[in-house]
């Protein structure tokens, strides 16, 4: 389906938020955790999760790291240029599940991982008396790489997030933590036995803090991942994006840590 | 070797059998043809029996053998004239339903940013396969799972197979690469055609058994008599002595938990120093099916075609992510072929998706054989840490 630029936001020196109208019949709408395929005829397609609001009034906003030739492209986009849009495509993180109901959530973003996070921060905000404690801890790797600073000081400053941040080197001056996004999950609130964890970012980063909140004390099958792969197609065809027994793209991208750490405790699988 | 339902069961036949001479082979392709199918056939040609157009039964490779071994493909001059005296070639029938290249859409710019998307037109001419083998028939009905049951349907599949007739062969002469029988795939042909063909050793007699209503229709224009009992005999007996040819074995014991458990095995990278990575065995293979989408622009970049080509999960740019690759090692790419034929496969498929014809065998330049590779991840001890690597040594 073809969408046009509305509006583009530099996020960090090679991160772009893209926010897209429809300039003809619009994709259903994506789910926190759930994917598009960007599309610039001549150039290619790219898989890119919602990182804006999951609703049917709400633009379609993808937030996109120039890594190769068609993210570059697409972080290039001027206003009123269109945009190929395929999907949405996977699992989504599953919010809707009553499970959910009254849990502490525990929401662990790496890097560029905040972005298909900030969807169910949306949406948990939107419902925040339907959960318990809920706590974001935001890792990247220096000040200037956090995603959507502005939106995590608003969270931090309404009380309705725990919001803690770190950074792996830090400026003079940086109020927050200075490591790893793992060394924030004792800072976690609420009951470990009725915690849901909603995890995304680097693969590594992702296998230590699973660990870590399973480690707490945290159920591995309420500890869900984001993984990334090379998803091509988007409906589990075209197998680029296998990891074992998944396609990431049709089976995931959003699994359970109990389903996936054996896969994921071996290199180059 | 049991048939222990490593591969798929097939319908069994319903119709009777026949006997047709040659000259009512020739027949059959042209009420073939003259119904509009294309029909696709062995044929001699490139130092192979390969899989292309017939026109008439003069275009089949009577007389002509194979010699296969691991990394060896050559023709040999049969001592009679059978017309499928050879086993699989380096085609399959895959390319038939599954095109290695095909248009999906072409796409025009248009005014300022714009542009406008157009489905590029299918090529639907009906297809009939004329000596398909058992394990080929398996091999279909794997396809089917893949493209027709799997998490999507692929339209252009749909379309090809659900027009295709399958005219299958039992198989006469094995070669030394094949292990149909360890898969319980073959010799003979159990299920899942329209005609199956059984070449008897004397004269030019053929016993036809009719697999659909279809194969049933086709059987009544064309010149068939009952058949004896002695060659309803013989036609069994061909299936006999093929099956004792065959002394390739795969065993299928425990394989899916082998493939699992097995992932640090020492043979990975023992593998990787004779694997060339060059994906011979996954285009020969009659279930890969993978495949990339490219862009294929004009010079003025106006025009962009979206085509698919078949992809093979041994090239490096196959699992790119984010300006790397998931599996960069040469023994991690091998692993996931083969832990997927013959192990996660079944996780998503219900079936194996090896189906014993050894084409990947034949085909590797460096002979690499899937069944010895797994009787050496058979053998223990497992070296602790092969591709695989401990979370401490990553800090």
């Amino acid at each position: 389906m073809r969408y046009r630029v509305r509006a583009h936001f530099r996020e960090t020196h090679d991160v772009v938020t893209v926010v897209l109208d429809p300039a003809e019949e619009p994709v259903p709408v994506p789910r926190p955790g759930q994917f598009c395929m960007l599309w610039l005829p001549g150039v290619g397609e790219s898989a890119i999760s919602l990182s804006g609001r999951s609703h049917p009034d709400e633009p379609l906003v993808h937030t996109v790291r120039a890594v190769g030739p068609v993210t570059a492209a697409l972080c290039a986009l001027g206003v009123g240029d269109e945009v190929g849009v395929r999907g949405p495509f996977g699992r989504d993180f599953g919010l809707d599940d009553p499970d959910l109901d009254g849990a502490d959530l525990a929401i662990v973003a790496g890097g560029l991982g905040l972005a298909p996070l900030r969807p169910v921060l949306y949406r948990v905000l939107d419902e925040r008396d339907r959960f318990g404690e809920v706590t974001l801890l935001v890792g990247a790797r220096a000040p200037e790489e956090l995603l959507y600073p502005d939106e995590l000081e608003r969270w931090s400053r309404s009380g309705a997030v725990a919001v803690f941040q770190t950074v792996d080197r830090a400026w003079p001056n940086w109020p927050h933590e200075v490591g790893v996004v793992t060394q924030l999950v004792p800072l976690l609130r609420g009951r470990v036995d009725r915690t849901w964890a909603f995890v995304c970012g680097p693969e590594l980063m992702m296998r230590y803090a699973a660990r870590s909140l399973v480690g707490r004390g945290i159920r591995p099958e309420r500890v869900l991942v984001s993984l990334e792969r090379n998803m091509q197609c988007g409906f589990g065809l075209c197998g680029h994006c296998q990891l074992g027994p998944f396609f990431v793209c049709h089976d995931g991208p959003v699994l359970e840590w109990s389903r996936v750490e054996s896969l994921m405790a071996v290199r180059e699988r | 070797m049991a048939r222990d339902g490593f591969c798929l069961d097939l319908e069994p036949p319903t119709g009777e059998a026949a006997v047709v001479g040659r000259d009512a082979l020739d027949a059959l392709i042209a009420v073939l043809r003259a119904d509009g199918y294309e029909v696709i056939g062995p044929v001699r040609r490139d130092g192979v029996i390969a899989l292309a157009p017939v026109t008439t039964l003069g275009d089949l490779p009577t007389g002509w053998g194979d010699e296969q071994q691991p990394g060896h493909y050559r023709l040999v001059g049969r001592d009679d004239d059978a017309l499928f005296g050879y086993a699989v070639g380096p085609h399959s029938w895959k390319a038939e339903l599954f095109p290695p290249r095909a248009d999906l859409y072409e796409v025009r710019r248009s005014g300022s940013g714009g542009f406008e998307v157009q489905a590029s037109p299918p090529d639907d001419r009906p297809r009939a396969f004329l000596g398909v083998r058992a394990c080929e028939v398996a091999a279909l009905a794997v396809q089917d799972r893949v493209f027709l049951e799997g998490a999507t349907r692929d339209p252009v599949y749909a379309r090809r197979r659900a027009q295709a007739v399958v005219i299958a062969v039992d198989c006469g002469d094995p070669s030394s690469s094949c292990f149909c029988a360890s898969m319980g795939t073959g010799p003979r042909v159990t299920g899942g055609f329209d005609l199956a063909l059984t070449e008897l050793a004397t004269g030019d007699a053929l016993v036809v058994r009719v697999g659909s209503d279809r194969g049933a229709a086709l059987l009544a224009r064309i010149p068939h008599r009952t058949p004896t009992r002695d060659e309803l005999d013989a036609s069994r007996e061909v299936s006999r002595s093929a099956e004792q040819l065959l002394r390739r074995r795969l065993d299928t014991t425990g394989l899916r938990e082998l493939l699992v458990a097995e992932v640090e095995h020492a043979e990975w990278d023992a593998v990787a120093e004779r694997c060339l990575a060059c994906g011979n065995c996954t285009s020969v293979c009659p279930t890969c099916f993978c495949s990339s989408v490219e862009e294929v622009t004009d010079l003025a970049g106006e025009r962009a075609v979206r085509r698919r080509s078949w992809a093979s999960c041994f090239s490096q740019q196959f699992s790119y992510l984010n300006g790397g690759t998931a599996r960069a090692g040469i023994g991690a790419r091998y692993r996931q072929w083969l832990s997927h034929k013959l192990s996660t496969w079944f996780d998503q498929y219900g079936t194996s998706g090896c189906v014993g014809c050894g084409r990947c065998i034949t085909w590797c330049p460096v002979g690499i054989d899937l069944t010895r590779e797994v009787v050496a991840l058979r053998t223990r001890p497992s070296s602790a840490t092969a591709v695989g690597m401990s979370l401490a040594e990553e800090l």
